[in-house]
């Protein structure tokens, strides 16, 4: 047994994912980077909320929470208030955290509470069969887009950004030894972290869109995968459907959101009781 | 020595669960119950305890229900639009079998409704707001050492049936000053669940009736709590025979165990010829009424529910034998009544006395009802 395996709940086997998901790296790359953090099972805790995405807590040998669509971060959020000693993780899909869960995401952004999100964007709904994302690219097919997906995607960085995020990253499934690192750098953060993991959906995304075996869709992925550095300097056209990959924000200076209330706020709240004042 | 002094129903609520061991509160602003986040968001940080303001109801009760499951007495508290956000959550700590307290300072509705205006119209939404067959606990006091008590009792029961447990207060009670003598620690029950050193991961694995061991996280085993339907381990299982027992194990334990959760307040109903059945300030209008018809030679008496949900059905149904005559007085339009219509004997008459337009009954408007039965 490798030492990751340990922080694998082999007993729940099989996954409900399709073969060739990406799913399955990201699964890996996570129990890969608790393992090499050296981390006590007990004192970690992965939420998830609903999606192909919501079932992988199941598989951590760890604490696990498997809640409602979109609000993991909400559970999260009461977990990390009440035991700001542990390691919070989350793992949420596009759906799940950018359309149902979009305004918990910018407020525990917002909050900087110390949870570590993992984003997995494979731009479509698997679990309901494929319908359209908030990040499904333009023109693509979906089940409830048959003649193509008006709606433009986020760009999820500068929405992260815009949130006062202090730890924003992006990776993808191809990039196996830059996305465990990245995830390690990520649980390393003091507040609150996203790194978003670019992944396929070759069944429900791929297969109405030409790219149907796991491979050209990891390609498809790999083709538009720029550093940050190069992606910069392309123009805005250039741009269309690539994605640069890195680091984007990594503040160290914002104090984490439970360290300030419980360093900050109670010994104000202490001192104004012994102020006489109640 | 108690203290006696004057207290808004809101701040009695709030004193009420620091003194049942509250030590974490999440909540959204909303009229009219705001006043139990502004006291909890000054007074928990006094005592190392938790307060947070979140985006919305839903993250409210979301967060309540994970400070729980990391070992908290968690506390939110909201009113009718709030309450309807939260329907979604409520489901999740039923389904999982989480404690959390939930205050709702009912208003008018539906939708905005009369925000400062009170009404009884949550009743049914409180027992069947989210979807699925689920277990619920509601208690509804209507004077003010009620509000505290029944404060109390919700975190109690909370802890120890290990749900969500609701908490009705009436729009006017919650805004209303009132005299109150608080009970001095000590002189009431204050529950909490033995901390249980989780060994294996067969943790909801009780017999039928039995409350589920205390399951949280960080207890030294890791373990996994799914709001899909799950096994006693926990694990996500659709397998017919594991969820009707899941199903029932959690609807039992409940139904088994009424006589802890049942509570109520019966006042002149030994030879009482007709019986008012009522709840909240309904129920204080309607004790004056009986003082009223007493004097005047009326033969009634009060049955006041302080267990809504599950419903009082064993007592009542008692009451409703020897009286013959039942009046259910609420300010919505007829929805305990269905309850009331449901469990009565055949030979039993059953009238209403329903208002929803925001104002509570006039004693004299429940007098005339009683003499027009």
């Amino acid at each position: 047994m490798r030492d990751y395996e340990k922080y694998i709940r082999y007993r729940t086997f099989p996954t409900p994912w399709c073969p060739g998901c990406g799913d399955g790296v990201i699964l890996k790359s996570i129990a890969m980077a608790f393992s090499e953090l050296k981390l006590d099972p007990n004192e970690i805790i992965v939420v998830a909320g609903i999606g192909c995405s919501g079932r992988m807590p199941t598989y951590f040998n760890t604490n696990t929470l498997h809640t409602t669509h979109g609000r993991a971060l909400t559970f999260a959020t009461g977990i990390k208030l009440a035991r700001p000693e542990k390691l919070v993780v989350v793992i949420s899909g596009d759906g799940d955290a950018l359309a149902i869960g979009g305004n918990h995401l910018i407020h525990a952004a917002r909050r900087n509470i110390g949870i570590k999100m993992i984003l997995i964007n494979n731009g479509i709904y698997g679990m309901t069969g494929g319908q359209v994302s908030p990040m499904t690219p333009p023109k693509f097919i979906t089940e409830t887009t048959p003649y193509g997906n008006i709606e433009p995607q986020f760009h999820v960085t500068e929405l992260l950004i815009a949130s006062r995020a202090t730890f924003v990253a992006r990776e993808t499934v191809n990039r196996l030894l830059p996305l465990k690192q990245v995830i390690k750098k990520s649980f390393q953060h003091p507040g609150f972290s996203v790194v978003e993991v670019m992944s396929n959906c070759h069944i429900n995304l791929g297969r109405r869109n030409k790219m149907k075996h796991p491979l050209t869709m990891t390609k498809y992925i790999e083709e538009n995968t720029l550093k940050k550095e190069d992606y910069e300097k392309l123009s805005f056209e250039e741009r269309g459907q690539k994605f640069p990959v890195g680091t984007f924000v990594e503040d160290l200076d914002r104090l984490e959101y439970s360290d300030l209330y419980y360093n900050h706020i109670v010994p104000l709240a202490k001192q104004s009781q012994q102020g006489g004042k109640s | 020595m108690s203290q006696r002094q004057v207290l808004q129903g809101n701040y009695i609520i709030a004193k009420a669960a620091l003194a049942a061991g509250c030590n974490f509160f999440a909540g959204y602003p909303i009229t009219p119950s705001s006043e139990i986040a502004q006291y909890m968001s000054k007074e928990m940080p006094k005592i190392n305890r938790a307060f947070i303001q979140m985006e919305d109801e839903i993250a409210s009760l979301g967060a309540c229900i994970g400070a729980s499951l990391a070992g908290k007495k968690s506390m939110t508290a909201t009113s009718g639009p709030g309450f309807s956000l939260m329907q979604e959550h409520l489901g999740l700590a039923a389904m999982a079998e989480v404690p959390v307290v939930i205050v709702n300072v009912m208003r008018g509705g539906p939708s905005t409704g009369m925000p400062t205006k009170p009404s009884q119209s949550d009743i049914m939404q409180t027992r069947w707001g989210t979807h699925g067959d689920h277990p619920i606990i509601a208690l509804y006091p209507a004077f003010s050492d009620e509000i505290f008590m029944e404060t109390i009792r919700a975190f109690n029961l909370a802890e120890k049936f290990w749900n969500p447990v609701v908490l009705l207060l009436d729009e006017v009670l919650g805004k209303a000053h009132e005299d109150i003598e608080i009970p001095e620690p000590g002189s009431y029950e204050v529950f909490q669940a033995a901390p249980n050193q989780i060994e294996n991961l067969n943790i909801y694995d009780r017999n039928m009736g039995e409350n589920p061991p205390r399951v949280d996280f960080f207890q030294g085993y890791p373990i996994h709590i799914d709001g899909l339907e799950h096994d006693s381990h926990g694990w996500p299982s659709f397998e017919p025979k594991t969820v009707d027992k899941m199903q029932r194990l959690r609807m039992e334990k409940i139904f088994h165990n009424l006589d802890e959760i049942i509570a109520f307040k019966e006042y002149e109903v030994d030879d009482a010829d007709i019986l008012l059945f009522s709840f909240g300030v309904s129920a204080r209008s309607a004790l004056a009424a009986v003082q009223l018809a007493r004097e005047q030679g009326i033969k009634v008496g009060l049955f006041q529910a302080l267990t809504i949900w599950p419903f009082p059905r064993a007592a009542l149904q008692k009451r409703m034998k020897k009286s013959k005559k039942v009046l259910t007085i609420e300010m919505n339009l007829g929805q305990a009544k269905y309850e009331v219509e449901r469990i009565a004997p055949c030979d039993v008459e059953c009238r209403t006395l329903l208002r929803a337009n925001g104002v509570p009954f006039n004693p004299s408007e429940v007098l005339q009802a009683i003499k027009e039965m």
